[in-house]
């Protein structure tokens, strides 16, 4: 029954959004949030925001997730947040003792006009900050943009509140992670050290979010850019912005406040997206590519070669976050499969822009809607009115695979039933040859599954 | 972690069981503390759990997409037909909205929804914003229904205006609006509602079996397997058999004053309360004895096989330590009473939303040292299972990695649980659940209890 409510007529909606492709604000901020070491996330809020905040990503990487609440009352939305968050700064530094507190607004917060700037400033001027310790915030209407936007705008806020110029440049180079998994910033990181560069990486999540059995539950597990790392960005050299919509907004704030020049480049995602990112690299740091990269690339363009014949002409719908789909289309594109369907609930001009650019080149008939009413009911019924083989997607996209039977690969946030994103990246050369395996497998699984008896083979 | 303490101002929430020490009660229905790490939701998410499970009416969350986001489809309320219910819809409120209001926006998607899926009913929850910007949900509501012929009701579930408790009342108060529009035509005199049950796993199928087969009529389950017909002819039943006491006892108190049905309280987890649930409906009907014969036959069937079956589990489980933090208090009690039958101690037990009362019976039913919490967090709940060495955490979604990160085992007790624990078969399923978890080969690979391999 589920999902075979979604009828096959597209209609003009005038305000109903059908199974979102998207969600709001203040869990992006959270989850960047996460990503520096010793920082307790801080939702300034009702309750219920910050307990759904931190049971999604829970349930999305299988880890205790920590995070404190203003906890609103009906007094709070009609005097102000103020007393609440100054309240909650006193208690958190005294008893979770973390080194810096990252505030993100909500709709409520914001809708009754708390200044978090003005906020976190009354709370330094009155000494509710011990020494050494930190408060930063970003504000994060539920009511503007997705959950992209919030991550963005938080990775923005800790861009510009620790990043110090000192007027001495250091040999190194920022690389501002756009919204990606652990995996894929230890992947990062990993190709960072093999290129033989310096970097700094923020937000990093690895080691906080894939953290080790240990028998201990740790409140602020060993991974996360540190503050002096974080201080030591405005000194960098160059900032590499991987993505356009949830990591450039960081680097034009350190462009900004330390004239640190920034390349924005979508996250390495594919062979193309590779290329670009280490050829940025060995541009801005005059390195040239180890051979360690260039056998990993090779192995790709090998399994891509190999296995081509399986992939041309297939069609694929997606959906998810502007900055993962767009090098997972041109992925698919290098491929010569047929993306045919593409929503984000992210709106956004810019990503408009720069997938139609990609499409008009490659694919013009693609239909691709981002923004208000861009929902999983909606590619549903496009899928439905013209099929597609394969599905991209979060975990939500289960159901329209189960309903057009058809195989599904889980890509993107928030994948809710299965493990893997947190431990295996997509990014890289490396990351890409296991995504192109996962593309290969429910492409040849299902290829078998429905093969005639004496059409089923044995070598592939 | 060693380093963090108990929060200042949670003490009175906290209480450890000593022999010959008066406490103090503890406190309770309250709201958190800002800035603690509290694992309670708000207002919005009682309404949602509490009315989620009525397949056939549309949900319409007015307000920015996460609330509608994050309550998709994440709790096992099984439906044995329509499945409207699993379905996300929201109005997805904007800036503009939030400035000029959305009574329009709420408008056009209820008549575009309504026109969709020609749902039964339709329920309207109000998130935070919506309290503030000040959208007559009522007038739009009511322009809805009249519009297009069915019940439009608003439930008033602003995050920030109070606590869970007060979103069951608001989803209560819904309900009741509901209750006495169908007709009672035909119903038994020996007929009951079942309130506070959200047929998790399926679990409402379990318990309607066993009052059917006593000869008993179920008229509704609120709202487990939930139809918008059965809740509109609600008060032709002749009693309300209350489970989840804390999101259900408001609207069994409003059905008696306003109907004059009595209620009872009974918890259908463990081979005593299950039992018990049985034989306190079939007191209530005593000019039919065979009911009372028929639930003494069902039990006396169901245990025969059941307990030898369970015998395997206690052998091993004998002396292994448990501790307890779920949403409702009235499942703890349960709780205590099943791992104490399969030879478990309770080391820690602790609600998001006891009251009063229930902390007392907790105090009362709880072994000496056992430590009871109200609205805790995971420092604490870390810090009491390593100091009370437990072997077994049973919870919810946040509290399940905390289990596995401290190497000790866990059963979901919550919404995600996969498999029905209610009922005498739930029974053996929660006790194979916390055998296998507790006695599983992995945790002798695992650092366990914050110390070393």
């Amino acid at each position: 029954m589920l999902l075979r409510h979604t009828s096959k007529e597209v209609k003009e909606r005038e305000g109903l959004t059908i199974n979102p492709a998207k969600t709001c604000q203040p869990i992006g901020a959270m989850y960047a949030a996460l990503g520096i070491h010793g920082c307790l996330p801080h939702s300034h809020g009702s309750q219920g925001c910050c307990s759904y905040h931190r049971s999604t990503l829970t349930r999305h990487y299988k880890e205790p997730v920590m995070a404190a609440t203003s906890s609103f009352t009906e007094g709070a939305s009609v005097f102000g947040g103020q007393a609440n968050l100054l309240a909650a700064i006193d208690t958190i530094f005294a008893v979770y003792d973390p080194d810096i507190i990252a505030v993100h607004s909500t709709c409520l917060s914001e809708t009754i006009g708390d200044d978090l700037q003005q906020i976190t400033k009354k709370a330094s001027d009155d000494g509710k900050i011990p020494e050494g310790k930190y408060v930063i915030f970003a504000s994060t209407p539920s009511f503007v943009g997705s959950h992209v936007t919030g991550y963005a705008n938080m990775v923005a806020g800790i861009a510009t509140q620790f990043a110090e110029s000192t007027g001495v440049k250091k040999n190194q180079f920022n690389i501002i992670a756009g919204w990606m998994e652990p995996s894929d910033m230890r992947e990062i990181k990993r190709m960072a050290t093999v290129m033989g560069v310096n970097i700094v990486l923020f937000p990093d999540t690895s080691d906080v979010l894939d953290a080790p059995q240990t028998g201990k539950h740790v409140f602020y597990p060993k991974g996360g850019t540190t503050v002096t790392e974080l201080k030591s960005s405005g000194d960098s050299l160059v900032s590499l912005a991987l993505g356009s919509i949830s990591a450039e907004p960081a680097a034009i704030a350190l462009e900004k406040k330390c004239k640190v020049p920034f390349e924005t480049l979508d996250i390495p995602i594919g062979l193309s997206a590779t290329d670009r990112f280490i050829m940025a690299i060995s541009k801005v740091a005059g390195v040239t590519v180890p051979d360690e990269i260039t056998a990993d690339r090779g192995r790709l363009v090998d399994v891509m070669c190999d296995m081509e014949q399986y992939l041309h002409g297939k069609r694929v719908a997606l959906f998810g976050d502007p900055d993962q789909i767009l090098p997972l289309t041109e992925f698919l594109l290098d491929l010569n499969m047929k993306p045919v369907h593409i929503v984000s609930g992210t709106p956004g001009q810019r990503f408009e822009k720069q997938m139609r650019q990609l499409l008009d080149e490659r694919s013009p008939e693609t239909n691709f809607k981002s923004g208000l009413q861009a929902d999983m009911f909606l590619l549903h019924q496009w899928m439905k009115n013209e099929p597609v083989d394969l599905l991209f997607g979060n975990t939500y996209g289960k159901y329209m695979a189960r309903d057009e039977d058809i195989p599904f690969i889980r890509f993107g946030f928030p994948i809710l039933d299965r493990i893997g994103h947190s431990y295996f990246p997509n990014v890289g050369y490396s990351g890409s040859l296991r995504l192109l395996e996962k593309i290969l497998n429910a492409v040849m699984d299902r290829q078998d599954r429905d093969a005639l008896e004496e059409k089923f083979e044995l070598v592939m | 972690m060693e380093q963090i303490g108990i929060l200042e101002g949670r003490q009175k929430q906290i209480f450890e069981k000593r022999q010959g020490i008066t406490q103090p009660d503890i406190a309770c229905d309250t709201s958190s503390l800002s800035g603690s790490v509290s694992q309670r939701a708000c207002v919005f998410c009682g309404s949602r759990v509490v009315l989620y499970p009525v397949a056939d009416a549309i949900h319409l969350v007015h307000g920015p997409i996460g609330c509608a986001a994050y309550t998709w489809d994440i709790r096992g309320a099984v439906s044995s037909g329509p499945e409207l219910h699993r379905l996300s819809f929201s109005t997805d409120l904007q800036e503009m909205d939030v400035i000029y209001g959305g009574e329009k926006k709420l408008y056009h998607s209820l008549i575009e929804l309504i026109e969709q899926y020609k749902p039964k009913a339709a329920f309207i929850y109000s998130t935070c914003i919506v309290g503030l910007i000040g959208d007559d949900i009522e007038a739009v509501c009511k322009k809805v229904a009249k519009e297009t012929g069915i019940p439009v009701l608003p439930v008033h579930s602003e995050g920030f205006k109070g606590t869970k408790k007060d979103g069951y009342k608001a989803a209560c108060h819904a309900l009741m609006k509901l209750i006495g529009t169908g007709s009672t035509e035909d119903i038994s005199k020996y007929s009951i509602n079942i309130l506070g049950e959200f047929n998790l796993a399926g679990e409402a199928w379990i318990i309607r079996q066993y009052y059917e087969k006593m000869g008993i009529e179920v008229v509704s389950t609120l709202t487990g397997d939930g139809r918008i017909d059965a809740v509109r002819r609600a008060h032709g039943a002749t009693l309300n058999v209350v489970q989840c006491s804390g999101s259900m006892t408001w609207l069994a108190k409003e059905m008696e004053e306003k109907y004059g049905i009595p209620y009872i309280r009974v918890s259908y987890f463990g081979i005593e309360d299950m039992s018990k649930s049985l034989y306190d409906v079939a007191i209530h009907f005593p000019d039919r004895p065979e009911i009372m014969e028929a639930a003494k036959q069902i039990v006396s069937e169901e245990v025969k096989t059941l307990y030898p079956s369970l015998q395997k589990f206690k052998k091993a489980l004998k002396g292994k330590k448990a501790a307890i933090y779920v949403g409702g208090a009235f499942k703890t009690f349960s709780l205590i009473k099943a791992l104490r039958s399969i030879g478990m101690s309770v080391v820690l037990a602790g609600s998001q939303t006891g009251n009063k009362d229930d902390y007392a019976r907790l105090k009362e039913m709880c072994d000496e040292g056992t430590v009871i919490v109200d609205d805790s967090n995971p420092v604490e709940l870390s810090k009491f299972i390593l100091e009370k060495g437990a072997d077994l955490l049973i919870g919810g979604v946040k509290e399940r990695p905390i289990a596995f990160k401290l190497g000790i085992g866990f059963c979901d007790h919550n919404h995600e649980r996969k498999i029905p624990l209610a009922g005498f078969i739930g029974m053996y399923n929660f006790a194979l659940e916390v055998y296998q978890s507790v006695m599983s080969p992995v945790w002798q690979f695992a650092p366990r209890k914050g110390g070393t391999l």
